[in-house]
């Protein structure tokens, strides 16, 4: 059994909310920088432009890529040979993520209660939190910040078997159709398939952290995420909505075991600002 | 495309003028305002109350910007998604708000009001927070700073690049430029 303290999870978060704060991914930069060259609308360029640029001032200057830093979402692996010492693992998880929204200058987005007590908590807490037990000693954490304006526009879709490959295509490409320049398009799309209504969801959260130029590793689903893709680009929206091809950068989908009767289908729509970090304790 | 230089508080004649598609740079004061601060905005007009602020000619817009770092007047500030205001917005522009900047496809109802009332929706680029940053050259909470973020300040612009997305005709930049990507 390995012993790892909880100030330790809390001083990791905070780096991790920190840098995917201030630096974009190199996947999405040179996607953004690659369609600023290429592009049919001159003002798609010109958007893609002033985006590139907004990335090259957060990572230089140390600032938030996007006033709205998010909820953070906390993806813990943790290894089944590990003990938490020192302290509750989600107080761990909630004084990183205060102590980062505090010291890092991050917006404070969080409030009590959703519908009758709309008063911020001042501190970005709680983070949202999804734990995994994985075989070995080590733990892994992915942290996400999710701005609103796309996870706004986000749809879950209890489909049937009979619905088929065509009837994932058109719900995914209706959810970026219907939410047009609401996400602050070029966006990226985690797809979940399969599962229950929550894991479906939760799959397409994880899938928001993917870079964009993996793949899903079977070929079939593969050829669904370029399709899919292919068809938003089709629709002329463009970066910021404006007009253009650059709509949707990537779409990544998961997949897992579901019902005889069902074939769940959850569509997390990312912005182009997709900020995420990885890390091993 | 040359810029169109416009001054804040808004020129009513001027925004009649201003057309879908039209670049523009903002240059002078303006006010924010985004979910909890429209629905106290709309409650104070609805009970005969005062706005904090004479909206006459003012533009609004839709941010909650970041906390400043030191050194800087203003944290990141980009557009905040602006349907989130719709139910509000009519009110506003009844009450004298001449403009509004944003980012995000806008109700029939807020398109009708624009007509009627002579007013313009800009554009910002949503998630170019830190470039917008640098544009705001001074920020002031002038009411509700319980509501932090969400409170409404007076921000000083300088040459603050925006773009006309619905006009006062009721022409759009949204409707109007995909289909000519559309394959």
């Amino acid at each position: 059994m390995r012993e790892i303290e909880a100030c330790r999870i809390t001083q990791e978060i905070k780096r991790l909310i920190l840098e995917a704060s201030y630096r974009i991914g190199p996947d999405v930069d040179s996607a953004i920088r690659a369609a600023a060259e290429t592009d049919p609308s001159p003002t798609a360029r010109a958007v893609l432009r002033q985006l590139a640029e907004n990335y090259e001032i957060a990572r230089t200057e140390s600032v938030a890529i996007c006033q709205d830093t998010g909820m953070a979402i906390v993806f813990l692996d943790i290894g089944q040979d590990v003990h938490v010492t020192g302290g509750s693992l989600s107080q761990a998880v909630d004084e990183g993520v205060r102590s980062a929204y505090r010291d890092g200058y991050l917006r404070k987005s969080v409030v009590r209660d959703p519908l009758y007590d709309r008063t911020n908590t001042q501190d970005n807490t709680p983070g949202v939190t999804h734990v995994q037990i994985v075989p070995g000693d080590r733990i892994g954490v992915t942290v996400t910040l999710k701005g609103f304006g796309s996870e706004n526009m986000s749809q879950i879709k209890m489909l049937v078997p009979a619905d088929g490959e065509s009837g994932v295509v058109d719900f995914a490409v209706r959810v970026a159709e219907q939410a047009g320049p609401n996400p602050c398009p070029p966006i990226i799309l985690g797809v979940g398939i399969g599962g229950t209504f929550e894991t479906a969801a939760l799959m397409a959260k994880r899938m928001t952290a993917r870079p964009i130029d993996q793949w899903n590793p079977d070929p079939r689903y593969a050829a669904l995420e370029k399709k899919i893709s292919d068809r938003i680009n089709a629709l002329g929206i463009g970066p910021a909505g404006t007009g253009g091809r650059t709509t949707c950068l990537k779409v990544s989908i998961e997949t897992c075991p579901t019902h005889i009767a069902g074939m769940p289908v959850a569509v997390n729509v990312c912005c182009h600002a997709a900020r995420h970090a990885h890390g091993v304790i | 495309m040359e810029n169109v230089s416009v001054s804040l508080p808004l020129d009513p004649r001027q925004v009649l003028a201003l057309r879908a598609g039209d670049s523009v740079l903002l240059t002078g004061p303006l006010y924010t305002g985004r979910d909890a601060a429209h629905r106290r905005m709309v409650e104070a007009l609805n009970e005969g109350r005062e706005l904090p602020f004479d909206p006459k000619n003012q533009l609004i817009y839709y941010v909650g910007p970041a906390p400043a770092s030191p050194g800087h007047a203003v944290g990141p500030a980009g557009p905040t998604t602006s349907y989130r205001m719709d139910a509000y917005a009519p009110r506003l522009m009844e009450a004298g708000i001449r403009g509004m900047m944003g980012k995000g496809k806008r109700s029939g109802e807020v398109v009708a009001a624009m007509k009627r009332f002579g007013c313009v929706y800009f554009g910002a680029v949503g998630g170019a927070a830190a470039l917008i940053s640098r544009r705001i050259l001074k920020s002031e909470v002038v009411a509700w700073p319980d509501l932090g973020t969400e409170a409404v300040h007076r921000f000083w612009v300088e040459n603050l690049p925006a773009v006309v997305l619905i006009d006062s005709l009721g022409n759009n930049l949204y409707e109007s430029e995909p289909p000519k990507y559309r394959l």
